[in-house]
Order: C-alpha cells, then structure tokens, then sequence
C-alpha cells in the first residue's frame, strides 16, 4: 500500500509540471500586452510600460519566468492582479468559500437524488420505469448548463419569484437554484453510474451464491450487491469534480455569483495574465489532488488494483 | 476487464469519462466478433452486425434518434429544404431581417418570432444546426484520429513509447475540460477572427487522452490474445496486426464514442459560444444567438427557447442513438 501511495504520487509530479508549463506559456502568449490591455485604446506611456515589465518579469524568457512564478507558488504567493492590482490570494480568499458552497450544495442535490434514482432503475431493470429515468437522464444531459439556467432564472426567479434571481447577498438563498441547475445536468451520469454498477453487481456469481445458501432477497442486495456497487461511486467523485468545475464556470456567470468560475471569465475578458495563470494552476492542482485521494481510496478498498502493474 | 474497467479512473472531465465509460463494454467484442466471423463460413449464424442491427430495430428509442438525428444532419446539409423560401446564401438570414421588427414573439409570419435585429428567428435557428454539426463532426473526427493512432501505438510498442504518450495523455487531462477550452480559445485566437477549425481543435486537443486510454486498454487485451500471437508467429507485420487484428475490436467502442460525442460536443460549443470564446459573434450558432439575446430574455422568452429546444434535440440525439449503440453493441445485454 505504502508502495503504490509513493508512486501514484510521484507519478502527480510530472503531470503537474507538464500542465501548469504548458498553461503557462499559452498564456503569456496571449495576444497584445497585459500593459496596453489596462489602457484600452490609449498609448502608454514607455516608462510605464517599463515598469510594467519589471515588475511581472516580462522581458525574460518563459522558462525562466515559469521558474520564478513556481517558487514564489510554493511559498504561497500567487502576485497580484494585473487588472485589479491587488494580490491574487486576497480575491481567492473572497471568491473560493462562495464557490465552495455552490459546489457542494450541487453535490449534496445530486447525491440524495442520483443515488436513490440508481437504486430504483437497477432493481427494476428493463422496465417502464427504467425507460423514462433513462430517457429523462438522457435530456438533461443533452441540455445544457446555461440554458438551464436561463431557463431556470427566467421561470422560477423572475416568474414566480421563488430565489433571488441573481448574486450573491441573500445567503444560502442566493445559492439553491444555482446549485440544482448544476445538479440536474449531473445526475444522467451519476444515477445510470449508479444504475449501470449495481446492475452488474447484481449479476455476479457471489450473489447466487449467498442466494443458494438461503439468505433474503433484501439481505443479499443490501450487504452483497450495494457494497459492491460502492467502488464506482467514489469514481464518480472525481468525474463529479470536473463536471461541477465546468458546471460553475458557466453557472456563476449566468446567475452573477463571484466566485472563482466567474473570476475566470471576468479574468479571460479583461486579460488579466496573472489572475488566469494563478487560478488555473490552482485548480489543475486541487484537480491532481482529488484524483490521487480517489486513486489512493480506491487501492485501499480494491486490493486488485494496487497490485496491478 | 472488470479489473481494468473499475481500476481508478484518472478522470477529470466528466464529458469525456461519461463517454470513455458508456464507450467501455467491449471486453468481450474480441472472442465475440472471431466466434461471429467463424460462424460465417458455415451460413447458419448471423454475424455480429446483424446481431446488432437486430438488437437495434426492435427499440423505439433507437427510431427516436435516428429520426432526430436524420432531421438535424438534413438541416444542416440542406438547410433551404426547412427554409422556404432559401435566404441568400452569403448572409443566411440577411433577406429576413427588419429592423422595425425587433423581437417580436412567434406569430403565423415568423413562427419563431424575431431577433433583436429584427431578423425572422426560424431561418437563423435552423441555419444554426450547421455550425453546431460542423463543429461536432470535425471535433469526433479529430479526436478518434488522434486517440486512435496514439493509442494503438502506446498499446500496442508499450515500453517508452507508450510511457511518453500516457504521460502526455495525462498532462492534459490534469487540465479541467472547460477551463482549458476557455484558456487555449481566448489565447490561441482572437474574438473576431475565430474560425470553425479552431473551435474543433481546442476541443480535440482536449478530448484525445480519453480515447487513447480506450484504444491501448483494447490493444493491451486484444495483443495478448492467441490470434494475435498467431499471426505474429506467421510473420505478419506489425502494421498488419493491428489494422487486421486489433483494431476491428475496438469499431464498436468508438462508434459509440463517436456518437455520444457529437452530442456533447454540440452542448460544449455552444456553451462556449454562449462565454464569448466559441464560435465569432456574427456567426449562426446556438450559443452565440442565446448570448446575443442577452438581458432581453426576460421579456423575449422566445430568444432563448427555440435555440434552446433545438440545441436539446440534437444533442439528444446523437446520445440516445450512442446509449441504444452501446447496449446493442454489449453481447452481455442481449
């Protein structure tokens, strides 16, 4: 166990350095100065964009800067925004809790709906039932996020005046309907992940067996084929996890909560270098991380697959 | 295969892992298929596509999408067939446009009502089904090239060449989906002058390390089989394994990717022309005419409902089409 930990997690090293390089070099690539950009259509002035270029290191090379930005990174300076002048960590600090509860409250929506969902379609397999949840799934996975949550801003918001329509001052409120359009176009693939695991744990050989030696239908599904269906959950966190990132770009710019998805367009329209490049690093990392507890959970519980090559 | 299926998933974008999961259940396609093409010979058995072409005509949800599909692709191909009578070619919708008509709601003249600049919203809703296909079809048909080739390569040579390409492979998929379209789109291109083309490859680019775990995985089991060791032991080439051998395996899987695919493809681009970093604003996409409605959708439902619709049909389609697929493609469900 201790040696598969090791080297799932030396294997993340690599991976982080290849993603984060290559994000890093797209970026400062990025059309016209990150200087001009904070002047429109003026000029600037030269010593000002002197000093622009001191202070963010633009005249070295990229490798040399992608150095540099790496250290500070690990001391836990992520620089300041270009546009707004002010440190990437204090806007973080602002904008992560908000989008912290978004996700989760997406999370919680779909999990106390997916799971029992699954459960129902998998025990009655091939039925009426099965076919609508199915096909149900199948439309909320073809629609997407944003009209959605239009959609859903348009009738339920301003309609019929249920949740706040947009932003982010009313407290939970402010987050529910946001929180279930990001939900609804999750749970096609968490309930058939749901139905399809259980589906072929209830056809194992296991199953009969503890059927032959007399134990109860219920029994037999509870302790046997649920626990079974278990280990596809936990790779469903980490499909859910890229899934819910998505799901908060697009959905905090629609309903106008400033988190962290929203920071990424607002950062991307104004072409705030440094913000983009600190909150992608950012979350290629917290992306890493969660993909090695899934990885590691998974070798604790799986004893087959820390074995394996 | 139920090892491997279940092992840890690496995954972070949830399009490409539903698609890489629903495209999986293929273990058995490789004694399948050879028993198949064995039971040909004798002229009793049917082969493995006319199983599945069996399992498929029985399903109504089958005759759903493929009529969704049907009507879609003829939109596209031939939109002045659903268009009557056919705008001018180089500005679809320029013949319909009246300003003084500015969003007004579906009425017998324009069954979808009107944009904000006036122009009939059934001709632009139905000339979006093109870009949106457009670029569904060129990102699938990139992605399977790549994933294909790369793949094989890493299953099939193994040792550094398949290390490098699955470190690769796992570099990009460190990159959450989304986000990497927003950065590669906004960066690489400029707003204006974004093409079609460009659109596809950032999503290509983003998609390919999902197919190559598919193909190595089927090339690692496939390779080891006795009929492959067979051949090699004939002195076959090893161009000729795997094009001969390996990859008739792996048609099934991708057909299905191929076609959940299309339709998640056709959801992401106009996601990302609804963020300002897909297709141009004057072009005739879904996203980009729901961005351009803008605040208006409160007292113009229309602007965003029909763009809506059409965008849910399609993509619903292509993934029902890919979920009957899968099923009638999985010897275990029949």
């Amino acid at each position: 166990m201790l040696c598969y930990f090791l080297r799932r997690t030396l294997n993340m090293v690599p991976a982080f350095f290849i993603t984060t390089f290559l994000l890093f070099a797209v970026i400062r690539i990025i059309p016209g100065d990150p200087a001009q950009a904070q002047f429109g259509e003026r000029r600037i002035p030269e010593e000002l964009r002197q000093s622009y270029a001191e202070r963010y290191h633009l005249d070295e090379s990229i490798p040399r800067q992608y150095v540099r930005y790496m250290a500070d990174v690990f001391t836990l300076d992520l620089g300041e925004s270009v546009a707004s002048q002010r440190p990437i960590s204090e806007i973080f600090r602002e904008a992560l809790p908000r989008t912290a509860s978004l996700a989760s409250l997406a999370l919680l929506f779909v999990t106390v709906s997916a799971v029992p969902l699954g459960i129902l379609a998998a025990r009655r397999k091939g039925s009426a039932l099965d076919n609508v949840f199915l096909f149900g799934s199948l439309v909320l996975l073809a629609v997407p996020p944003f009209v959605l949550g239009l959609a859903a801003q348009l009738f339920v918001a301003v309609r019929w005046e249920f949740f706040p329509v947009s932003g982010a001052e009313h407290g939970l409120r402010s987050y529910l309907l946001p929180a279930l359009v990001i939900a609804a176009s999750m749970l096609a693939i968490n309930a058939r992940l749901m139905r399809t695991s259980l589906v072929d744990a209830t056809g194992a050989d296991y199953l009969q067996t503890a059927r032959a030696k007399g134990m109860s239908e219920g029994r037999v599904f509870r302790v046997h084929a649920l626990r079974n269906a278990i280990l596809p959950l936990l790779t469903m966190l980490a499909i859910n996890f890229g899934h819910l990132l998505g799901g908060t770009i697009v959905i905090e710019s629609v309903f106008n909560i400033p988190g962290i998805g929203y920071r990424v367009t607002r950062a991307i329209a104004q072409r705030d270098t440094t913000m983009i490049t600190g909150i992608s690093v950012f979350l290629v990392l917290v992306c890493l991380v969660i993909n090695l507890m899934v990885d590691l959970f998974y070798a604790w519980l799986d004893p087959r697959v820390r074995h394996e090559g | 295969m139920k090892a491997e299926r279940s092992g840890p998933t690496r995954s972070t974008d949830a399009a490409d892992t539903l698609v890489d999961r629903l495209a999986q259940p293929s273990a058995d396609h490789a004694t399948s298929r050879d028993a198949s093409r064995h039971h040909l010979t004798t002229g009793r058995t049917r082969t493995y596509w006319q199983d599945t072409w069996a399992a498929l005509r029985v399903r109504p949800l089958f005759w759903v999408s493929l009529f969704l599909i049907v009507i879609f692709l003829g939109m596209a191909v031939a939109p002045s067939l659903f268009v009557w009578p056919s705008p001018s070619a180089g500005n679809p919708s320029g013949a319909y446009c009246n300003l003084a008509q500015s969003r007004q709601g579906p009425s017998s003249q324009h069954w979808f009502g009107t944009d904000v600049q006036g122009c009939d919203y059934y001709t632009q809703v139905t000339w979006g089904a093109r870009v949106s296909l457009l670029v569904a079809l060129m990102t699938t048909s990139l992605t399977l090239t790549v994933g294909l080739f790369l793949g094989s390569l890493a299953g099939y040579y193994r040792g550094w060449v398949d290390m490098v390409i699955s470190r690769l492979a796992g570099g990009v998929f460190a990159l959450p989906y989304l986000l990497g379209a927003i950065i590669i789109l906004s960066v690489l291109t400029s707003d204006e002058g974004r093409r079609l083309w460009q659109v596809a490859a950032a999503m290509a680019f983003l998609g390919w390390p999902a197919l190559v775990r598919l193909f190595r995985s089927t090339v690692l089991q496939v390779g080891s089989l006795d009929f492959v060791q067979a051949a090699r032991s004939m002195g076959a080439t090893d161009r000729r394994i795997i094009l001969l051998h390996v990859l008739p395996n792996a048609v099934g899987p991708s057909l299905v990717y191929a076609t959940m695919s299309m339709g998640v493809v056709i959801s992401l681009e106009a996601t990302l022309s609804f963020l300002g970093v897909g297709m141009p604003h004057d072009s005739t996409s879904w996203g980009v005419m729901v961005a351009q409605a803008g605040d208006r959708i409160e007292q113009s439902p229309h602007l965003l409902f029909f763009p809506g619709l059409y965008l849910t049909s399609a993509g619903l389609g292509f993934v029902l089409m890919g979920e009957q697929l899968r099923e009638a493609l999985d010897p275990r469900q029949r």
